[in-house]
């Protein structure tokens, strides 16, 4: 799929332009997100860090299409997806993004395979291509003997694996991973990261919201909120 | 694509539903129940209404029946001793019809007399009825054995008779049937012919018992006369009847009405007082068919309810799988299912289950009223637009009952879904 087609001049896939967020929680506004500006380069690897409340997950609804800035303007691809309808958020999230979740979120009822397959179904392949990109995607992941095993028969790793397969089935512009190591013990937590710098390598753009060091160290680029703004951007050497 | 879609569709749903078995059967249970009983209630009515109609029919659509009734005074005075009453339809009545009335094309005259009736030492009471050769083109019998009754019988007296075939079995057991001599009251009789007897019960009277002799009219009149005599707890009571009924054929239907009014006027004005009925199958069965119509939605809505209360029942467990599932539609929403897509899903769940209650409830609706008849020897009748019509029902309940849960599903936060524990 040629989905890298139309993104903006200095090779950015994201870019969020005085974007500020503000929820209504009856006569009282809270502010999520003030007027934060900043882009994401294909290929980059950032950590959005900071405590709870800063603004973070906020930020990650926000690139992920799940929600709507308030004011500002969301560039993603190219384009601007700050004032677009329901079905085409669902349509930029189907095509350009891949999720992967803390808790892994699979379909309990579904195979390994269909879980992988499901961003393709939406997209409207055919069962035997899916099924051949489930499997290539399986072995890129290691998974390739579990296929037809269900997610409740695989440990948290593995699962979590599936959900990164299931991530890069529709080739996205950009994985968001939202704390993807918190349900994990330390050494599993690691393996999935270095799948995930591996993925990098490969040149997939990766944003990931941690509120862990050790795991932040993985990316490029570290983002530290608060109050709903960027405190400070921490560029790897 | 479509249909591979809808396809994979289906058997998402159902993969979905059988994660929870005993939940889904339940609730599948819920639809058979109210599918079988609509089928089987609608079998019932319609058996019974079909019967009724069966019954009219047999009078023959075509047909009048006028009947001698004893007159409400003379009913009265029966408590006198020795009173003798004379009422009824006469000889000059039928031949007046045939004559006078148009459209009339046949007339049978019926004479009713019940006489003991001998073979060797075996005895036993039959209902003798005097008629004419046509009487057997009216009410349609099947001839068994030899042959109905002759113009020639008639115009010749013969003392001939015809049976019904129960009456023969009763009454000629053992012994040869056509040709065999059976003693009418005081007469000898030649058996002709025997014909099935159709068994009709159900309120509507018909010319016709089990036990019947047929004879010719002229015969019944001259043997056994038009006075009958009853002997009852030392009363006696007389009574002077010359036909107990007339039969009138109309040439078409649409005539019927009117020659029943052309009779009504006629009898009225040689008849001093009201001693005779005009029943019109005709109107019976006009009548029972729109009773019937009546009788079968009433049933029909009565257990539509327990259908209904099918569909509460799955929208019930869909409420309940959407609450459980909101994170899977929190998944499927982020990774860019439309809400139309969510909105399928869940509907397909809810038909597949309420389409596996409906053909289940077919199945049931259909042994139900088998095993009616079965046990009960109720009439019933499964009919095929009862069938389409319950499971047509079902499929749209299980879209009505199961709009909300699936609506309520996509209209889910995908942010607040995924959140949800």
């Amino acid at each position: 799929m040629s989905n890298l087609t139309s993104h903006g001049p200095n090779g950015e896939v994201v870019r969020l332009e005085s974007v500020s967020k503000v929820y209504y929680m009856g006569t009282q506004s809270v502010k999520a997100m003030v007027d934060v500006s900043i882009s994401f380069e294909e290929g980059c690897f950032t950590a959005i860090m900071g405590p709870s409340g800063s603004g973070k997950s906020t930020m990650l609804n926000l690139l992920g299409c799940l929600d709507r800035p308030t004011s500002g303007k969301y560039f993603l691809s190219g384009q601007d997806v700050s004032n677009m309808e329901d079905n085409e958020l669902s349509a930029m999230r189907l095509r350009r993004l891949g999720f992967i979740f803390q808790s892994f979120n699979l379909i309990p009822q579904l195979t390994v395979a269909e879980n992988i397959e499901m961003p393709l179904y939406y997209m409207g392949w055919a069962a035997d291509e899916s099924k051949s990109r489930a499997e290539q995607l399986a072995a890129m992941v290691g998974l390739s003997e579990r296929l037809d095993h269900r997610p409740a028969e695989l440990s948290g790793g593995q699962q979590q694996r599936v959900a990164v397969a299931r991530a890069l089935a529709n080739d996205p512009s950009v994985i968001l991973a939202d704390e993807p190591t918190g349900n994990l013990d330390s050494a599993t937590g690691a393996q999935i990261m270095d799948l995930m710098a591996d993925l990098n390598s490969q040149g997939k753009t990766i944003i990931m919201v941690t509120h862990e060091s050790h795991i932040a160290v993985y990316a490029k680029r570290r983002i530290h909120m608060l109050d709903g703004r960027i405190e400070r951007i921490e560029e790897a050497a | 694509m479509l249909s591979t879609r809808l396809y994979r569709n289906i058997r998402l749903g159902i993969k979905t539903l059988l994660l929870h078995k005993l939940r889904s059967l339940l609730t599948v249970l819920g639809v058979v129940f109210g599918v079988g009983s609509v089928i089987a209630m609608l079998s019932v009515g319609e058996g019974a209404s079909r019967e009724a109609l069966e019954q009219i029919r047999m009078l023959g659509s075509n047909n009048i029946i006028v009947s001698s009734m004893k007159p409400a005074e003379d009913e009265s005075a029966s408590t006198t001793r020795t009173m003798m009453s004379i009422y009824g339809l006469t000889y000059r009545d039928e031949q007046r019809i045939r004559e006078t009335i148009p459209h009339v094309s046949t007339t049978v005259p019926v004479k009713l007399v019940r006489k003991n009736t001998f073979l060797g030492e075996r005895q036993m009471e039959l209902r003798v009825v005097g008629t004419s050769p046509e009487w057997f083109e009216l009410v349609s019998r099947r001839v068994i054995a030899g042959r109905v009754l002759a113009p020639r019988d008639i115009e010749g007296l013969s003392n001939v008779c015809v049976l019904t075939e129960s009456g023969a079995r009763k009454l000629l057991a053992t012994h040869s049937t056509i040709g065999e001599r059976i003693r009418i009251g005081l007469d000898y009789f030649t058996v002709i012919g025997i014909v099935r007897s159709e068994t009709a019960g159900g309120g509507i009277q018909t010319p016709d018992l089990d036990i019947d002799a047929y004879v010719p009219i002229s015969v019944a009149r001259t043997r056994f006369g038009d006075m009958v005599i009853r002997m009852t707890a030392g009363a006696r009571e007389a009574e002077m009847v010359e036909l107990h009924q007339i039969l009138v054929e109309v040439d078409s239907t649409e005539n019927v009405e009117p020659v029943a009014e052309a009779l009504e006027t006629m009898l009225a004005r040689f008849h001093r007082r009201r001693d005779y009925r005009i029943s019109v199958p005709l109107a019976l069965l006009r009548q029972a068919e729109a009773t019937r119509r009546t009788f079968n939605i009433v049933l029909g809505s009565i257990a539509g309810i327990s259908l209904l209360v099918g569909g509460i029942g799955i929208m019930n467990i869909m409420l309940a799988s959407v609450t459980e599932r909101t994170r899977e539609i929190g998944v499927r929403r982020a990774i860019g299912a439309r809400r139309s897509q969510i909105i399928s899903q869940f509907l397909i769940e809810t038909v597949v289950l309420s389409t596996v209650g409906g053909v289940i409830g077919i199945s049931v609706g259909a042994f139900i009223p088998w095993s009616i008849s079965r046990f009960a020897g109720m009439p019933t009748i499964v009919t095929m637009w009862s069938l389409v019509l319950s499971l047509g029902i079902s499929m749209t309940i299980g879209i009505i009952f199961g709009i909300y849960p699936a609506m309520r599903a996509a209209k889910l936060d995908p942010i607040v879904a995924l959140r949800h524990e």
